[in-house]
């Protein structure tokens, strides 16, 4: 069993979801997030996923762009990337990178997964890498015993669904609406119906993003999936310092525990 | 040959020519090409499609566009030169080409709004034109540094009735605006075409651009027999994204004695860094959906292209012509803004052409061709674009406003 899916199990165990929170490496300096990511940690969330700050992130909304450029302009490398999930894991945390292709494919596909497995990491999130092109990341992640989290989307076909289902490990990133990332006020309705699908395909838990800032709305969404996913939420709350990210981290723990109530 | 017939060089059912291509796109807008590539097929077979195609090629875009002998600029060249007159076409390039083959496309799939990118204008205008011809809502993306660089086309495309957003994000140049179409397609991919405007991205786009722009280079191989009795020794084109490109060199690509020759833009030269040669200078990476050289740093950050021409200030290139290179079936070399702006002013005097800064860089490449071709060389060179659009860079650039002259 890979240590991801021991983040779900010991969830499931406790009737609740696994917390997700996602920072970008780097942002708003190398060791400025890797202060946030362990107050993250420390405040209730089972799991980090580390962001790789790229140049033309076309999945995300303004907040990531921007904490990406001011990571960027801050001077952050890809080198420093394996710095900080060292970081999460030193300080007795889980944590996955999330990163778009192309910085992988210059570092060396084999070679970043040996230094991401090496650094403590357990897989990659890849929001611009189908299966269908993923040959050598399917190679590489089996070499160092890296998880690979695949998404899928409401647009997605049952037929895809089950091949990403297959070609995935740790768990299915679900985005929850058709969009980039940012905060939204309601959750989608196109979240239940895209995980019910999903379940028909595979029994591997599945985490929603896209979209998420409450404990309410981490609620709503630990009733019917396995990990609640906060992206930009995390970022904004950043901006406001460590007070904000661990108030944030608690408000959302609460969410997906306070779910199990209402699902029984 | 049709300008829609499968050929040999064709990418495989996921869109690679060779290693290059391909979709790196993300789940979500998976279903969307998908839905394209099947209505592309379906489409290029149609003759119901192909014969409204064509009918807008003749009767709206004005084809079949002239080739021109250009003697006085061919004594410059040393060899004799022909132009294929693109910017002859309605609204003054080889785009409108591409635009009326996606719009037509939109409608079959029952598609609403249409959204693109435009660096210079051009392919935001003729996308802006194709949707007020075929009734559908444009939206077009284009860099906030563009915008100001490109008044009078942002005016052009409001007046065609198209809302411009400018892109605020990054450098606020082409590939931003991109980024940002790509955003909202993901967004609202169920009523939306994202027309894309050059020879790049996920899988069918390469092909189909491609091929909406093969009647350039059918054209240009009929005209050059009819009127030189031969086919040329090159075919001459600029080479950005790569579409104009691309559909001219098909024309020729089975004809093995015809050299196909890219011309890039070299910017302040190689040695500055700061140029647009993708081919010449680039290395291997995913950029907007396909496999391509790109213009990248050690770490797989994508870099800034820089050239004169807002048309070629792109880091990347078309995945067929990562391939071309490769096999050495055609080749790339770069030219720099100073050349690419002699040959636009050599044009322009010696035939009473104003050519596109664009295109000027193809003109720029023939004049480096030429003299190892000799007096009986002859050369087709795809004239692109008109140069109205270029005209506040070329009063900046020789300082016509005060009383210069070229």
């Amino acid at each position: 069993m890979s240590s991801l899916s021991e983040v779900f199990t010991t969830a499931r165990a406790e009737s609740r979801a696994a917390l997700i929170g996602y920072l970008p490496a780097g942002f708003p300096t190398v060791e400025g997030s890797k202060g946030y990511l362990r107050s993250m940690i420390e405040a209730g969330c089972d799991l980090v996923e580390v962001g790789l700050p790229f140049s033309d992130p076309v999945m995300d909304g303004p907040t990531i762009q921007a904490a990406a450029e001011q990571a960027r302009s801050a001077g952050f490398r890809v080198r420093d990337l394996f710095d900080v999930v060292s970081s999460v894991a030193d300080a007795g945390g889980r944590a996955v990178v999330m990163t778009y292709w192309n910085p992988v494919l210059r570092y060396g596909v084999d070679a970043f997964a040996r230094d991401l497995a090496a650094a403590g990491g357990l897989g990659l999130i890849t929001p611009d890498l189908v299966p269908d092109e993923a040959d050598d990341w399917m190679a590489a992640s089996e070499v160092h015993g890296l998880d690979r989290i695949f998404l899928v989307a409401p647009s997605s076909t049952e037929e895809r669904i089950a091949m990403t289902a297959r070609a995935s490990s740790g768990f299915l990133y679900a985005t929850a609406v058709m969009g980039v990332t940012g905060a939204r006020d309601v959750v989608s309705s196109a979240a239940p119906e895209l995980v019910a699908r999903v379940r028909e395909h595979t029994t591997m838990p599945v985490g929603v993003g896209l979209g998420v800032r409450s404990g309410v709305q981490a609620a709503e969404i630990a009733g019917f999936a396995d990990g609640v996913i906060v992206g930009s939420a995390f970022v904004s709350a950043a901006a406001d310092g460590d007070g904000a990210v661990r108030a944030l981290a608690e408000d959302l723990a609460k969410g997906v525990r306070s779910a199990a109530a209402a699902t029984v | 040959m049709g300008q829609f017939t499968p050929t040999p060089h064709d990418p495989d059912a996921r869109g690679h020519f060779g290693p290059w291509g391909g979709r790196f796109v993300p789940e979500a807008l998976i279903a969307a090409v998908d839905e394209l590539a099947a209505e592309y097929d379906k489409a290029r077979l149609d003759p119901e499609f192909v014969n409204e195609f064509q009918r807008l090629l003749k009767d709206f875009a004005g084809r079949p566009s002239l080739l021109t002998e250009a003697p006085k600029f061919a004594e410059r060249v040393g060899a004799r030169v022909f132009l294929k007159r693109e910017d002859l076409n309605h609204t003054g390039s080889h785009k409108i080409n591409n635009v009326l083959g996606q719009a037509l496309l939109t409608k079959r799939m029952g598609k609403k709004r249409v959204i693109a990118e435009t660096g210079a204008g051009q392919h935001g205008v003729a996308t802006a034109t194709a949707c007020a011809l075929l009734g559908l809502d444009c939206v077009v993306y284009m860099g906030e540094v563009d915008t100001e660089r490109q008044a009078l086309n942002v005016a052009r495309m409001r007046l065609l009735g198209a809302e411009v957003i400018p892109v605020k994000s990054g450098s606020r140049t082409l590939k931003d605006a991109i980024n940002e179409a790509l955003r909202d397609w993901v967004t609202n991919v169920d009523e939306t075409h994202y027309l894309l405007g050059t020879a790049a991205g996920p899988h069918p786009f390469p092909l189909l651009v491609r091929d909406f722009h093969r009647v350039i280079g059918i054209e240009a191989r009929e005209q050059v027999l009819e009127k030189a009795g031969r086919l040329p020794d090159a075919v001459v084109a600029c080479v950005g994204g790569g579409s104009n490109a691309i559909g001219i060199f098909h024309g020729f690509i089975d004809d093995a004695d015809v050299r196909l020759v890219g011309v890039e833009p070299g910017g302040a030269g190689l040695d500055s860094g700061s140029h647009g040669a993708t081919l010449t200078a680039g290395t291997p990476g995913s950029l907007h959906g396909a496999m391509s050289y790109v213009m990248q740093d050690e770490d797989g950050q994508i870099t800034e292209a820089h050239s004169i021409s807002a048309g070629l200030d792109y880091p990347g290139v078309g995945p067929e012509h990562s391939h071309l290179k490769d096999i050495g079936r055609a080749e790339y070399f770069p030219v720099t803004d100073a050349e690419a702006m002699e040959a636009f002013a050599l044009l322009s005097r010696t035939e009473g052409i104003i050519p596109a800064i664009e295109s000027s860089h193809a003109l720029a490449g023939a004049l480096k061709l030429g003299p190892s071709l000799g007096p009986d060389g002859l050369l087709v060179v795809n004239l692109s674009g008109r140069g109205d659009k270029d005209m506040d860079t070329a009063v900046k650039y020789f300082g016509l406003a005060d009383g210069g002259q070229v």
